[in-house]
Parts: structure tokens; sequence; C-alpha cells
């Protein structure tokens, strides 16, 4: 298989006051469609600006992104929204679902920005939530589920939209140990069996055994890789 | 349409706090569409003004009597079509409150010059027989269950009977009228001059202010000027004006209406602009992080910002018809003070006009702070 992301000697530098700050120096990384990958690393090291730059949610101050053969570097701001919606999924720790909507609203919210109609969204949604095992909760609140049940409504609504790539910001981070190997399960499931390429940053050796493979980076450089 | 479900959740994320700020829109709206209405309802006197009249009252004041010797004089001045004239009678039925705009006319001279004031032939012939008649407008009548054939009495606050030295003046109701163009004014009724000035104490042979038709509104202010010089240097000077003139500085009167309804709404959507934007402010500084995942999501800066402004026109536009509506209820009850019945339809599109210009207004900064807002520093609360 080619490689979905291509790093080219990527930088990023940020100001504070006075100060520039490089949190990531002159990096290369290739990952490979269909591949889950662990980024592992302390904290500060530059796991989340990498992992940032890939999901188009921020831009290199040096050096060339391309994701999903597209130089994401390049595009403009809509043109980056719109790369985002079609072949992004994100997952972050808290999960990050809007309060006031249902699951079933939660995920269809990307469903909003393509032209499928109504009854299609609806449909859609269900089938993601019945992957993640939710399909019974569709009409709850996410005040109503539980931290773990919230992350698989998450899931949902990052691979509701068909996404060539789901971008894992620690979505265990605030899950007890059970229910987060049931996350780092469904996500393994999603990687093996619907054929997604997954990028994770996580703090926890365990859930990085779920990878196949992990990278460890310190100091905003890739350290070395492994194969589990 | 199909973003709505996403901007109704959004608009009820605090209930509470949307319901006060819908609250406080309503009665702006509602204070908007009764002033408005109000203050429409005494324009349209103006408005309506036939332009083919002059009133011609005296220089001194309104209320200064003319003498009716000055008919043929007005009569004979050139382009004159018609020469009416009524007097204030100044009365109430039963109550003070019950005012009635009851005018001692000749009724020939008067449907010559207001020709839109519809009565039955048989009802005018009725009305030149009976002394003591008395044409009602069509509201009038309605409001006090008169018919025809009732003998009503009218109180004067001014004019007291020579053979009884009363002021209750009986009439005897033989017809209705209809003022086609301006149905407001079918609060009144008209009665025999005649019957008027020969039973009255004071007064006789003098009239309140004529009615003047002209054959070519163009000449207007020639004619105007001309009957004004035939009086000059007399002691009944007069001063002539176009209808419209008339109504505005009658309305002027009580002061300028227009004005202080402006001033009046002018500050209260003032402090509505600083509470609704606060409003609107808070609620998207609460949801930068959801304001930044819809980002994530693939949301662009223009639909973004057009959400939050989506949901501002949401609230104002929800509160205005709100608020309009219930003034438009209430207003109806304003009929016997104003006249009006209906609030008029272009206060209703000012209105909506007034709830969209402030939900911009009030959304447009929070709306630029969502357009701006760093994804990666909103989901790191930075």
């Amino acid at each position: 298989m080619g490689n979905i992301v291509s790093l080219r000697k990527v930088a990023k530098r940020y100001t504070r006051g006075k100060e520039v700050v490089e949190v990531l120096h002159s990096l290369d990384l290739d990952i490979a469609e269909g591949d889950f990958v662990a980024l592992m690393g302390p904290s500060g090291s530059g796991k989340t600006t990498l992992l940032n730059l890939i999901g188009g949610l921020d831009r290199p101050t040096e050096g060339e992104v391309i994701v999903a053969g597209e130089h994401i570097d390049r595009l403009s701001g809509a043109a980056l929204a719109r790369w985002r919606a079609r072949h992004v999924g994100f997952v972050f720790q808290f999960y990050n679902l809007m309060p006031m909507l249902s699951a079933q609203g939660n995920v269809e919210l990307p469903l909003l920005l393509t032209r499928l109609s109504a009854a299609q969204r609806r449909a859609n949604a269900l089938t993601a939530l019945t992957i993640v095992g939710l399909a019974d909760r569709a009409r709850h609140k996410p005040s109503e589920l539980s931290g773990g049940q919230q992350q698989r409504v998450a899931i949902a609504r990052a691979l509701v939209a068909d996404p060539t790539l789901l971008v894992c910001d620690e979505p265990t981070g605030d899950l007890d140990r059970r229910t987060a190997d049931e996350i780092l399960g469904l996500l393994q499931v999603l990687n093996r069996e619907h054929g997604k390429t997954v990028i994770m940053v996580t703090h926890d050796p365990k859930a990085a055994e779920y990878a196949r493979r992990q990278l460890h980076m310190d100091k905003g450089a890739l350290v070395d890789g492994q194969v589990s | 349409m199909k973003y709505f479900p996403l901007l109704w959740a959004t608009l009820w994320r605090k209930k509470t706090r949307t319901i006060f700020t819908l609250l406080s829109i309503v009665i702006a709206f509602l204070l908007f569409g009764m002033l408005q209405g109000v203050n429409a309802a005494f324009q349209q006197g103006v408005t309506n003004a036939n332009v083919n009249r002059l009133i011609v009252t005296s220089r001194i004041s309104l209320t200064e009597p003319l003498p009716i010797a000055q008919k043929p004089l007005i009569e004979a001045v050139p382009g004159v079509a018609g020469v009416a004239y009524a007097s204030w009678f100044g009365a109430y039925y039963q109550e003070q409150k019950n005012f009635v705009f009851a005018t001692p006319v000749d009724i020939d001279d008067y449907l010559k010059v207001v020709p839109e004031l519809k009565i039955a032939p048989e009802q005018i012939e009725a009305l030149k027989r009976t002394r003591t008649g008395l044409i009602v407008g069509l509201d009038l009548m309605q409001k006090y269950g008169w018919k025809v054939g009732d003998r009503i009495p009218l109180h004067s606050t001014i004019w007291v009977k020579k053979d009884d030295g009363n002021s209750d003046w009986a009439f005897d109701i033989v017809g209705t009228y209809n003022f086609t163009t301006d149905p407001s004014q079918n609060n009144g009724a008209l009665f025999n001059y005649s019957y008027f000035d020969e039973a009255r104490t004071f007064g006789a042979g003098t009239i309140g202010w004529w009615i003047v038709s002209v054959r070519d509104p163009n000449q207007s202010a020639q004619i105007a000027a001309a009957i004004d010089k035939l009086f000059e240097n007399s002691p009944d000077e007069t001063k002539s004006q176009s209808e419209k003139e008339f109504a505005q500085s009658f309305l002027k009167q009580f002061g300028d209406i227009n004005f202080i309804v402006q001033a009046i709404l002018g500050a209260v959507f003032f402090t509505l602009l600083f509470l609704t934007g606060n409003t609107m402010m808070q609620a998207v500084r609460e949801r930068i992080p959801e304001l930044a995942v819809l980002k994530t999501l693939g949301f662009s800066d223009a639909k973004v910002t057009v959400l939050v402004l989506a949901e501002s026109l949401l609230l104002c536009l929800i509160a205005a018809a709100l608020g309009l509506l219930v003034a438009s209820l209430l207003f109806p009850m304003l009929k016997d003070y104003i006249g009006a019945v209906k609030l008029p339809t272009s206060v209703l599109v000012r209105g909506a006009g007034i709830a969209v210009l402030l939900a911009l207004a009030t959304g447009g900064l929070p709306a630029w702070r969502a357009k701006r807002l760093v994804i990666v520093d909103a989901l790191a609360g930075r």
C-alpha cells in the first residue's frame, strides 16, 4: 500500500511574546494507508502538534504535509475545511460532543456538509451508531451517556462521513482501563475490518499496544519506531 | 433548512437566558408595534387628506369663529369648485369619555366638497326634512348599538340651547354614512347647521371653518392666497391651508408625535442592542470549544459566521414576530381613541426590517469572533 501521510522537513514554530518556540524540527514521516500508528512521548514533545498538522487543523512553518494525496499545507482556509470534511475523522480526549444535540444529532453533524437528504443522513448516522454499539442510545443527550458511551458517539461522528483516516488525540485519556480497552478494541476493528488508517496520540503504553506501529517523539523529533 | 435543528438546539442551549432575552426583545417590539401603530394612525389622517381641498380657518385660532357671510366671497374666487362649512360642537354621549365628533353642516354643500362620504339619497332627504336629524358614521352606530329612528342625546361642552339653557341636544338618527377612503372617519356624526345655529345661545351666523374644494390641485396655493387676500385687514382674517397642511398642524397641537415616538423607540432599541449583543457574545464565548469542533469537522469560517448570525437572526425574528403579534392583538383596543382598527402593514414590515438589523448588529461581533477562532488554540483552551 502507498503512503497516506508524508511529511517532509516539517518544522513548526510558535511565537509566545518575544520568544520563538520550535515545537517540531525538520521532521520526516511516512504513514502507510491502512496503518494504525500510536504517537507517544512526554508532554511537550510535539505529538499533538504533529497530529494537528496531519489532520489539517494547523499549518507547518516550514516543510510539506501531504495527506491523502493533497499538499494540505498549500490549501486555502476554505479548501482545507472541505478537505477535512472529506478525509479526516477526529476523536478527542474529552469527546467534544454538542451537549444540546442527541447522540444521533451529533453523529449527523459532519453529514450536514454533504448533499445527503435528511433521511439519508439519519440512516447513515444510525449505521455509524450501530457500528459503535450505540444504536439503542441514538436519542440520548451526551449528559445521559457514560464517558465510554460518549467516546463511542464521538467515534461514530468521526467515521460517519467515511473518512480516509481517523485522527485520535488521547482517545482513552479520560476513561477507566476497561472502557479504554473497549474503545481501543473498537479502533482496532475499524482499522482491521473497515480499513481505516488510524493515527492516535497517547501517553498510555497499554493503549499504544493496540497499534500496529508505535512512534516515539521527544523534543519535537521522532526518536524511533517499532511494529507491535 | 438542514441547519435549522442545529440552530434551534443551539438557541435553547441555555433555556432561561434565551427566554429572558426573548422576552426583552418581545417587549421592545410590542412597544414598537403599539407606538408606531399610534403614530401611523395619526399620520394616516395626513396621508388620506384630499389634495383637492383647502381648509380655511380664522388666522387667530382654529377656535375663533368666522362669519357665514364670507361664503359667497370665497365661492367667487377663481378656481373654487365648492364651499362647505363646519363647526366644532364638542359633544359626548352619556359620559365625558364617550367623545363624539358631531359636526353641524349644510349637507348639500358638504357632500359637494366631500364626495367620498356616502349617504343613501333617501337619508339625505330625511336629514333635510328633520330639523334634529343626525347622520351617524357606521362605526359609531355599531359602537353604541344605535338604529335609524333612535332619539339620542348628545351633550355639548360648548354650546347651550336658547330655549331651555341646557347643553343636552336631542337628535333623531335618520341615516348612516360611510367614509369610503378613510374608514377611521366613520366614528363621527353630521347634523343640520340650521338647527344648531338657531338653537344656540351665542355665535349665530358664524361657522368654525370653511372646507373649499378646488378645480385644479396645482392651483391650491394660489387659491389659498387669494382667499386670505380677500379678508386681509378685516376683523375676520383667514388662514387657508391644504387639507394635508391642516391635518399636520392639527397634529402638532399634541406635540411632534413622530419625534416623541422615534425618540422613545431609539432609546429602547439602543438599550436592547447592548443587552442582546452582550447575551450573544456570552453565548458564543461559552461555545468556543463547540465552534472549534464544528470547524474541525469541516465547517468553514464563513459557514460558522453565518451560523452565529443565523442564530441571532432566529432569536430576533421570533421575538419580533411575537411582539408584533401581541401588538396587533392589542391595537384594536385603541380604536376609540385613535380611530384605527388594524395595525398598519407598514408597521409590521418595518418591524421585521428592524429585527433583521438588530440581529446583524448584535450577532455581528460574535460572528466575527467565531470566524477568527483558531481551531488548535480553541481546542487547547487558549
